[in-house]
C-alpha cells in the first residue's frame, strides 16, 4: 500500500460518509418520515447559507467519492478497512456539525417538532460521537501496514 | 407547428453535419450517442417553449420550463459537442475564423468558470429578487430576453465547467468543482428564499411547490452534470493515480 493510495482511500471514505449522512437525512427524515421541514421560519441567514453550502458540497462529494472508489478498485489499491474508517469519520463529523451547529445554533430546523426534542438531540449526538470514535479507531489502526 | 418544424430542421442539420464529416477519411466517425444527446437537448428546448404560455399563470409550470431551458437542455447540448462538429464541418478558413472568435478576450472572460457561474446563477437572483420578475410578465421583450439569457447562461456555464468542446484556457478540475459547488449553493439558497417569501403575483402555495421543484429538480440535473464531470476526472486521473501493483513490483 503506497502512501498516496492510503490517503486516497481515506478521502474517498470521508467524502462518501459525509454525503451518505446528508442523503439519509434527506430521504429518511425529510421525505419518508416528514420529521424535518423544507424550510423553518426560525432559520438564521447564516444557517441558510451554511445549509446551502453543505447541501451542494455533500451532493458533489457523494458522487465524486464513488468515482474515487472506482479508481482505487481498478488499480487494485482499494483498502476496505481504511475506507470504512473514513466513512464513519466523515459521517460522524457531519452529523455532529448538523446536530449541534446547524440545528441548535443556526436553527435551520429541528430533528422533530415535538415536546421532548432534547431526547432526539441526545440520541443524534451520541450516534455521531460513536461514529467518530469508531472511525478514528479504524483510521489509526490502518495508519501503517498493508492489505 | 412552426416550433416543430424548427426542431426537426435543427436536428436534421446536426445529423447531416455528423454523417457528412464521418465520410471523410481523415476524421473519425461522429459518435452515435452525440446525435441522441443533441436531439434530446433540442427536444427539451421545444418542450419548454411549448409550455411557455401556461407558465405565465402557473409558477410550477414556470419552474418546469426553467429547469428544461436553463439546465437540462444546456447539459445535453454541451455533451453533444456542437462546436467541435461545427469546426469539422466548416471549410478551413471559416473554422479558423471561428477559433479566432473563441479566443477573443471577451469570450475568454465570459467563459471563465467563475464569471459564467455568476452570470448564470446571479442572473437567477436578479430575476427573482428584483422588479425584473414583474417586468417579465408585463413586457414581452423582457420575457424573451430573460429566456434567451437563461438558456445562453446555462450553456456557457455548463461548457465552462465540463470540457467537451475545445477550450483555449483550461482550468483545473479542483477549481471547476469549487465553482460548481458555489453555483449549486446559490441555486439552493434562492429556492429556499422563494419558498419562504414567495414572489409578487404568485400565490403562496404555488410558490412553495415551485420552489421545492426548483430545489430537487435542480439537484437531479446537477447530479448528471457532476457525474459527467467526475467521469472525465476519473478517466484522466487513472493515468496519474499510483498503481499499487506496479509500484510494489519495482
Amino acid at each position: 500500500m503506497t502512501r498516496t493510495s492510503a490517503i486516497y482511500n481515506l478521502w474517498s471514505g470521508l467524502l462518501f460518509g459525509l454525503g451518505m449522512v446528508a442523503f439519509i437525512d434527506e430521504v429518511l427524515f425529510h421525505q419518508l418520515l416528514h420529521w424535518h421541514h423544507f424550510y423553518d421560519k426560525s432559520t438564521t441567514d447564516v444557517g441558510l447559507v451554511s445549509d446551502g453550502l453543505f447541501h451542494a458540497f455533500s451532493w458533489f462529494s457523494t458522487i465524486a467519492s464513488l468515482f474515487m472508489l472506482a479508481g482505487l478498485r481498478k488499480n487494485h489499491s482499494f483498502w476496505l478497512k481504511r475506507w470504512l474508517g473514513g466513512v464513519f469519520l466523515g459521517a460522524g463529523v457531519f452529523q455532529l456539525y448538523d446536530g449541534v451547529v446547524q440545528h441548535k445554533l443556526m436553527r435551520i430546523h429541528q430533528i422533530r417538532y415535538v415536546e421532548n426534542v432534547a431526547v432526539y438531540d441526545w440520541i443524534w449526538g451520541v450516534v455521531a460521537v460513536s461514529m467518530i470514535i469508531l472511525g478514528s479507531f479504524l483510521t489509526l489502526q490502518t495508519r501503517r501496514g498493508s492489505i | 407547428m412552426m416550433l416543430l418544424l424548427v426542431t426537426v430542421v435543427t436536428i436534421m442539420l446536426y445529423c447531416w453535419c455528423g454523417i457528412r464529416t464521418s465520410q471523410s477519411a481523415r476524421l473519425r466517425n461522429w459518435p452515435i450517442s452525440r446525435y441522441a444527446l443533441f436531439a434530446a437537448g433540442i427536444c427539451s428546448i421545444s418542450v419548454a417553449l411549448s409550455f411557455h404560455a401556461q407558465s405565465h399563470h402557473n409558477f410550477q409550470v414556470h419552474m418546469f420550463v426553467h429547469l428544461l431551458l436553463g439546465m437540462l437542455a444546456p447539459l445535453l447540448l454541451v455533451l453533444s459537442a456542437p462546436i467541435t462538429l461545427l469546426l469539422r464541418t466548416l471549410p478551413v478558413s471559416f473554422a479558423r475564423f471561428l477559433t479566432r472568435l473563441l479566443k477573443l478576450r471577451f469570450v475568454s472572460f465570459v467563459t471563465h468558470p467563475f464569471v459564467a457561474m455568476l452570470l448564470n446563477f446571479g442572473g437567477l437572483w436578479i430575476l427573482y429578487q428584483t422588479i425584473l420578475f414583474e417586468w417579465m410578465h408585463t413586457f414581452s421583450i423582457v420575457n424573451v430576453a430573460v429566456h434567451v439569457h437563461l438558456f445562453t447562461a446555462g450553456f456557457v456555464f455548463t461548457s465552462s465547467v465540463l470540457y467537451i468542446d475545445p477550450v483555449p484556457h483550461r482550468f483545473s478540475f479542483r477549481f471547476r468543482a469549487l465553482v460548481m459547488i458555489l453555483g449549486f449553493t446559490l441555486h439552493s439558497i434562492l429556492s429556499k428564499i422563494i419558498y419562504s417569501a414567495s414572489l409578487p403575483g404568485v400565490p403562496i402555495a404555488d410558490a412553495k411547490q415551485g420552489a421545492v421543484f426548483m430545489y430537487y429538480g435542480g439537484d437531479l440535473i446537477d447530479a448528471c452534470l457532476i457525474g459527467a464531470f467526475c467521469f472525465q476526472w476519473y478517466r484522466k486521473s487513472m493515468v496519474h493515480v499510483p498503481l499499487n501493483e506496479s509500484l510494489s513490483n519495482t
